[in-house]
């Protein structure tokens, strides 16, 4: 990342938030997912999400991009409130997410995937090449342009939806482990095409298991635990942080 | 400036099919002056096909709505041809007007309709039908299975009559085949496919599904009544149990499969396999229904993804790009 680019991040977390949550909660029945989350993402912020499996990290994304109505709480985007709004509104809005297990349209190809999401998400048919063009170039994805969707590997699905997402022009990127399973040039590439999309002015909120590749683009930490915040700031001190350490107990913390 | 590439839309094969089928119109068009009767209210029972494999195959294979209740709005067409017809409205305007009205219908029926899931959405067509059916009967002027004549066509002397359901027929075969592609070509071909494969993807970026359900919904029941009504003019009677039978659903699903279920060619093709197959055999009775199953068995088992998905995706056969080709600068330099 460029100086410029890190001093306006650090500049933007004193700002006023682009996305708030307030005492956000979800119930899928009997099963409590999350509770009682809150937290500001400043614009143009990179947030790194981290915590075991189960602990409402995707739960919490999926509220935060409208996929649906949280049980309690409220979330506000450019000080308005869309706790309601459905998913495409909020992505009219701004906000795009990509999908933890990748839900490409097979039956298209990955050019027409990506320019989908340009003509509807983004800035209209007109430009929708263009976008979808300039999204298959940062992601790298070019060469894979014309093949259809079905004929992906994970990785490439993966990106796919970093693609996708990116093309609906958002504000706020929520990325749900688009890394995992990633060789260590598999992954600093990753880091590479996540650190341009933030260049460009996009605030983000990334969920990935290893944590050093999420350190080199993330300058925040949050923690989750059962379906709660259990800590939340300065990477390093999240990391030693006791509830921490207490829930990655039997986990690896890279 | 020149941009580093280029959306392919066309190409040489495509330009050729499109002149090709304008010129197959133009002919069909020329029909009455170089056909005889029978020719003509053959090709009526081929357009009556074309109408509900490429309306059903926009729904069930690129929107991913498997109705199985297009007799639904099949018989509705007919059902208000005979109803303005009886009204006073001159008998061809009535065909077009009811289609139309179907089509009006089918936006709240919509509403109700697409909120049902998969196989909800499926049932729930084929009750709709059933429920239309009962209503239809109830309706004094129909005489319950009795039936009733257009009677209004007895107006026109024989040849006329058959020259003007023709043209209706082509030119209603015409324009749906027309609006399906434009359809496909617009941003909405790709929407609608991406709500096949994903729902909840296409909503998170942006894509009004709802909407572009709607749109698709209704675009396939106008096709249904177009059918319907053209049916009706080239029979003349309307008796509700054959127009809101199941049979429809049957013969359309057939065709669809058996051409490429999800390939726009396809329909078109299953539509002539099936009209080609009723032709030689429908003579044969009960052998002729074995033998359609039979056929569709076959194809089930040798061509899962009917004829034309079997070249496309063996040959890389298309005739018409419904998408969209990135070429970009640094692969064809000098070429294209
Ligand atoms: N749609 C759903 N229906 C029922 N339970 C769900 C659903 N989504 C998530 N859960 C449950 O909510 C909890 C949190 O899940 P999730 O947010 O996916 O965790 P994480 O992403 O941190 O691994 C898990 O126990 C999971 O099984
Ligand atoms: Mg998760």
């Amino acid at each position: 990342m460029t100086d410029a680019a890190e001093h306006q991040a650090i500049g933007a977390a004193r700002a006023a938030p682009i996305l708030s949550a307030r005492n956000l909660g979800k119930s899928f029945g009997a099963l409590r997912a999350m509770s009682e989350v809150t937290l500001d993402l400043a614009p143009g912020e990179a947030v790194g999400i981290v915590g075991p499996n189960g602990a409402g990290k995707s739960t919490l994304l999926a509220a935060l991009a409208g996929s649906f109505l949280p049980s309690e709480g409220t979330i506000t985007f450019d000080g308005r409130d869309i706790t309601r709004a459905g998913a495409a509104e909020v992505c009219h809005l701004g906000i795009a997410k990509t999908h933890q297990i990748p839900k490409p349209f097979d039956g298209l190809t990955v050019f027409e995937n990506v320019r989908v999401a340009a003509a509807f998400g983004g800035g209209g048919d007109h430009a929708a090449d263009e976008v979808a063009y300039d999204a298959l170039k940062l992601c790298r994805m070019l060469p894979l342009a014309n093949q259809r969707a079905e004929r992906l590997g994970l990785l490439d699905r993966k990106r796919l939806e970093v693609a996708r997402a990116l093309a609906t022009g958002p504000r706020v990127i929520l990325l749900d482990e688009v890394g995992g399973g990633l060789t260590d040039a598999e992954a600093e590439e990753l880091v590479e095409i996540i650190r341009a999309i933030r260049a460009r002015g996009t605030a983000i909120i990334w969920i990935e298991h290893i944590v050093h590749v999420l350190l080199q683009v993330a300058e925040r930490l949050i923690c989750m635990d059962a379906g709660r915040v259990i800590a939340d700031g300065d990477p390093e001190a999240v990391m030693k942080d006791p509830q921490v350490m207490e829930a990655y107990l039997g986990h690896s913390v890279e | 400036m020149s941009q580093p590439y280029e959306v392919e839309r066309w190409n040489t094969r495509a330009r050729i099919t499109v002149w090709a089928f304008v010129l197959g119109c133009a002919v069909l068009a020329l029909a009455p002056l170089w056909g005889s009767p029978a020719f003509l209210s053959r090709s009526v029972v081929l357009f009556v096909y074309v109408l509900l494999a490429v309306t059903w195959n926009a729904l069930a294979g690129y929107a991913g709505l498997m109705s199985v209740g297009q007799q639904a709005f099949f018989g509705l067409g007919a059902y208000f041809t005979i109803r303005l017809s009886d009204g006073g409205v001159p008998v061809f305007a009535a065909m077009a007007v009811a289609a139309g009205a179907v089509a009006l219908v089918s936006v709240p029926i919509s509403y109700v309709m697409l909120r049902l899931k998969a196989g909800e959405f499926a049932i729930g067509m084929w009750v709709l039908a059933s429920l239309l059916h009962l209503l239809v009967n109830l309706d004094p002027l129909i005489q319950g299975e009795t039936g009733i004549s257009l009677l209004a066509l007895n107006a026109f002397d024989p040849k006329t009559r058959m020259v003007v359901i023709y043209l209706f027929g082509l030119l209603s075969a015409v324009g749906v085949v027309a609006g399906m592609l434009l359809l496909l070509r617009s941003r909405f071909g790709a929407a609608l496919q991406a709500i096949r494969d994903s729902e909840e993807a296409a909503g998170s970026i942006g894509v009004p599904v709802f909407r572009t359900k709607q749109l698709v919904f209704v675009f396939a029941a106008l096709g249904a009544a177009l059918a319907g009504a053209l049916w009706l003019a080239s029979t003349v009677s309307f008796q509700p149990k054959t127009y809101f039978g199941i049979q429809w659903m049957a013969y359309t699903v057939f065709m669809v499969i058996v051409g490429g279920i999800g390939t726009f060619e396809g329909a078109l093709i299953g539509a002539v396999i099936f009209f080609v197959i009723e032709t030689l055999l429908a003579s044969f009775g009960l052998w002729y229904l074995i033998l359609l199953g039979g056929t569709a068995v076959f194809f089930a088992l040798a061509f899962p993804q009917g004829v034309w998905g079997y070249a496309r995706n063996r040959h890389g056969w298309f005739l018409l790009p419904i998408g969209r080709t990135l070429i970009t600068r640094e692969k064809t330099t000098g070429a294209e």
